[in-house]
């Protein structure tokens, strides 16, 4: 069969119904990689084009022109210029809006002018119909010198003579070139394929342009020269050729639209956009959308993560007692399974949020939200884009840096995924809550509780530092990209269910396959630093305590002391007695890093309570003394400087491989847990300082 | 010379010519070239970007980039 599997590569502009077509072509059978080096996504799949030919799709990156402005643009650019790049198709289909023909087919006559298989599906024909936009498809398809097939996407029409003509056109290359790029320059074409050694026109006007297309390293100084023998500076070449061939298209759509431009069909758009981008009601409206997600990442996904959370418990539970005591079982039990449930308790929150934004998205919503954003955002770095991940920071910073991913600028998306992390998510709040109790009396000032006003100043700390540090970072990051904000607003839809479905299904499985195997081995390193002991201390615990009343509250409390966790917390003693902290919340430090809400847990394993339930551990912790002065140990000095190292904190291994899986690169990660712990020590440091 | 971000809601004009040469190109390739015709539809609030329906999609630029686009008012 592989003899007869073809390399297809989908290209079109953003919002052409790329994705609804690569859907239908691949079903299930996508998968999702990275371009090597580079951080853009590379959507792939196969397809039955029929019953002997099959296909592998390639979803390109969406773009309006060969020539890039961003990194996603580029790897459209190279996958099409370079016929030595291992994606290099067989044949492209580029998808074009019916209703919006003149831009969306720039870009493919620029691809036609490659001279490389080429067919074009023209989406949404009967929709443009209804429109008053009458497209004659045999008459466009002589006129490109391509074959043309009429298909709506979404309902899965023409799909299948879309396969025929694919597998009828391999081999066929487009009839003739559609702009004469040769006599726009005359003699400078043919001297550059001279240089570059292929009769490429088109890819030689690109490499003239500066543009790197392969093998262009060795011939960039001829070429080079080749310009400035004969005047020709790139940027003016490039508009020239643009305005060139939107001339030409112009002829070409007087001829093939009938009724071309009507202005009346964004009526319900227009309407809907009076309410949406209101200056006041689109606010209102946008507030009212960020709640709802607020409340589903938050509220919703709780009885799904609590039935996980329970299943995991029983499952331990189970394997406890069916298994033969020791080593292996609680390696399976406290290292395997803790961190399977672990990866497993994100999946629901992760649906929830991508559901809102594949929704969002598709209605054209998002782009509205861009766009009544941009101007207050863009002071401090951010995109409007960048108010979805931060605000879903705030229930978990792990699907919120990976909705990062709508916003395209590269520097922005960085500086939203940076500072995510700062926001108050929903694991410290068992933190907050037990430390709070302890130090903060539950009074009433001026009919304000107390202790809810201290919360709040905390979630307001994080949302603060989180802008601050974006401002920062803003200055500090550089960037090639220039910062465009140069937007289609597509019109209103209602949303495709397919896609919104296949979006959930890919972001789960990029989690659980992709982060969720380090995030496993880490739970096992930070298992076995709590388990083992160096030599045989934890037998001579269990002699010592054997028969004893409450012996396996004080075994387990002695044995996480003297465990390697236990090591590490009075190694770094000295270190964070300036904050105020001693051993026993060094090692809670630690395996905090598992999750911030495993804090309690510890805390209440090390002062031995034996109850896990906050309560106890409360009233534990408030009637401990400290050595030295004999006072209470958990002073509000103490508290709050422990809520602020807990406010800055990178505490969160699952932050740090999905940073890490984002970016492609430990660099990010690695600084963010730099910059987040800085900020914990010298916070934590001055608050203690201060206070005591 | 007009430039785009003069313009009110609801006026119509045709692009003449965009200054910015990086911003030229990219607004060229989406269809803003020079003698296009288009109209003003949206204004974000606090001198957000502004939104112009051209070549029959809506398009939106900043308001200091509209600055370099110089066009040429339609009387209605």
């Amino acid at each position: 069969m592989s003899e007869k599997a073809i390399k297809i590569a989908l290209a079109g502009n953003p919002n052409s119904g790329k994705t609804t077509l690569f859907n239908a072509f691949t079903g299930l059978k996508q998968k999702v990689g990275n371009y090597p080096g580079i951080t853009v996504e590379k959507k792939s799949g196969k397809a039955n084009l029929s019953e002997e030919f099959k296909a592998e799709v390639i979803d390109l990156p969406g773009t309006y022109s060969l020539f890039p402005k961003s990194m996603d643009e580029e790897v459209t650019q190279q996958v099409l210029c370079n016929n030595e790049n291992v994606d290099y198709p067989d044949i492209t289909v580029v998808i074009a809006d019916a209703s919006n023909l003149r831009r969306s087919i720039f870009l493919l006559t620029q691809i036609i002018d490659l001279n490389m298989e080429v067919v074009l599906a023209l989406n949404m024909v009967d929709i443009a119909t209804k429109k008053g936009v009458i497209v004659d498809v045999n008459l466009l398809s002589q006129e490109l010198g391509i074959p043309v097939v009429a298909i709506n996407a979404r309902k899965g029409k023409g799909i299948d003579s879309l396969k025929e003509t694919i597998i009828s056109s391999i081999d066929k290359k487009p009839r003739f070139s559609f702009l004469e790029i040769t006599k726009l320059f005359k003699g400078v074409i043919e001297q550059a394929n001279k240089i570059r050694g292929i009769e490429n026109n088109f890819a030689s006007f690109m490499a003239l342009c500066k543009q790197k297309l392969s093998g262009e390293i060795n011939n960039r100084c001829a070429l080079n020269q080749l310009c400035k023998k004969e005047e020709i500076i790139p940027e003016r070449a490039q508009a020239k050729e643009t305005v060139n061939r939107y001339a030409q298209i112009d002829e070409v759509i007087k001829v093939t639209v009938k009724k071309g431009k009507s202005i009346g069909k964004y009526l319900l758009t227009k309407k809907i956009d009076d309410v949406l981008i209101h200056s006041v009601l689109g606010y209102v409206v946008f507030l009212a959308v960020l709640f709802l997600i607020f409340q589903a990442v938050f509220s919703w996904s709780a009885y799904p993560m609590e039935l996980i959370d329970s299943l995991f418990v029983d499952l331990q539970k189970f394997t406890v007692n069916t298994l033969p005591q020791g080593l292996l079982n609680d390696l399976i039990v406290n290292g395997i399974l803790a961190g399977l449930g672990g990866i497993l308790i994100f999946v629901p929150q992760i649906a929830f949020l991508f559901a809102f934004i594949a929704f969002l998205e598709d209605t054209g919503y998002m782009a509205r939200v861009s766009f009544i954003t941009d101007k207050l955002l863009r002071g401090v770095g951010l995109n409007g884009r960048s108010i979805i991940p931060l605000l879903s920071g705030a229930a978990c910073a792990v699907p919120a840096i990976m909705s990062a991913r709508t916003i395209s600028s590269w520097k922005e998306r960085i500086i939203t995924i940076m500072v995510t992390p700062l926001m108050s998510c929903s694991a410290r709040l068992p933190v907050y809550t037990l430390i709070i109790a302890l130090i903060i009396p539950a009074d009433d000032y001026f009919g304000f509780n107390l202790q809810g006003l201290v919360m709040m100043a905390f979630y307001l700390i994080g949302f603060l530092s989180a802008i601050f540090v974006a401002l920062l970072l803003k200055f500090i990051i550089k960037s090639k990209e220039r910062s465009y904000y140069i937007m289609e607003m597509p019109s209103y839809k209602i949303p495709d269910w397919k896609t919104v479905g296949y979006t959930i299904l890919e972001k789960v499985k990029v989690f659980l396959f992709d982060a969720g195997k380090i995030i496993i081995a880490i739970s096992i390193v930070l298992w076995f630093l709590s388990s083992f002991a160096p030599g045989n201390k934890f037998d001579q615990i269990e002699e010592e305590w054997a028969g004893k009343a409450d012996s396996e509250m004080h075994i387990s409390a002695e044995k996480l002391e003297a465990s390697y966790a236990g090591i590490i917390g009075k190694v770094i003693e000295p270190a964070i007695k300036p904050l105020g902290f001693d051993w026993k919340i060094g090692i809670s430090l630690i395996t905090s890093f598992a999750a911030r809400e495993v804090f309690v847990g510890t805390m209440s394993t090390i002062y031995s309570v034996g109850d896990n339930d906050i309560q106890s551990i409360q009233t534990r912790l408030s009637d401990l003394k400290n050595p030295e002065t004999g006072e209470a140990f958990f002073t509000p000095a103490v508290g709050i400087s422990l809520m602020l190292f807990y406010a800055f904190a990178m505490q969160c291994m699952s932050t740090v491989v999905i940073v890490y899986r984002e970016t492609r690169h430990w660099k990010w990660p690695v600084i963010q847990f730099l910059y987040m712990g800085v900020m914990a020590y010298l916070s934590s440091l001055l608050a203690f300082q201060l206070l005591s | 010379m007009q430039n785009l971000a003069k313009l009110s809601i609801g006026s119509k004009g045709e692009i003449v010519q965009i200054s910015d040469n990086s911003l030229e190109q990219k607004l060229l390739e989406m269809g803003c070239t020079p003698g296009e015709q288009f109209e003003v539809v949206r204004k974000a609030p606090f001198g957000g970007p502004i939104a112009i329906l051209i070549s029959s999609y809506i398009l939106s630029v900043r308001q200091e980039d509209a600055r370099s686009i110089a066009v040429k008012v339609i009387d209605k």
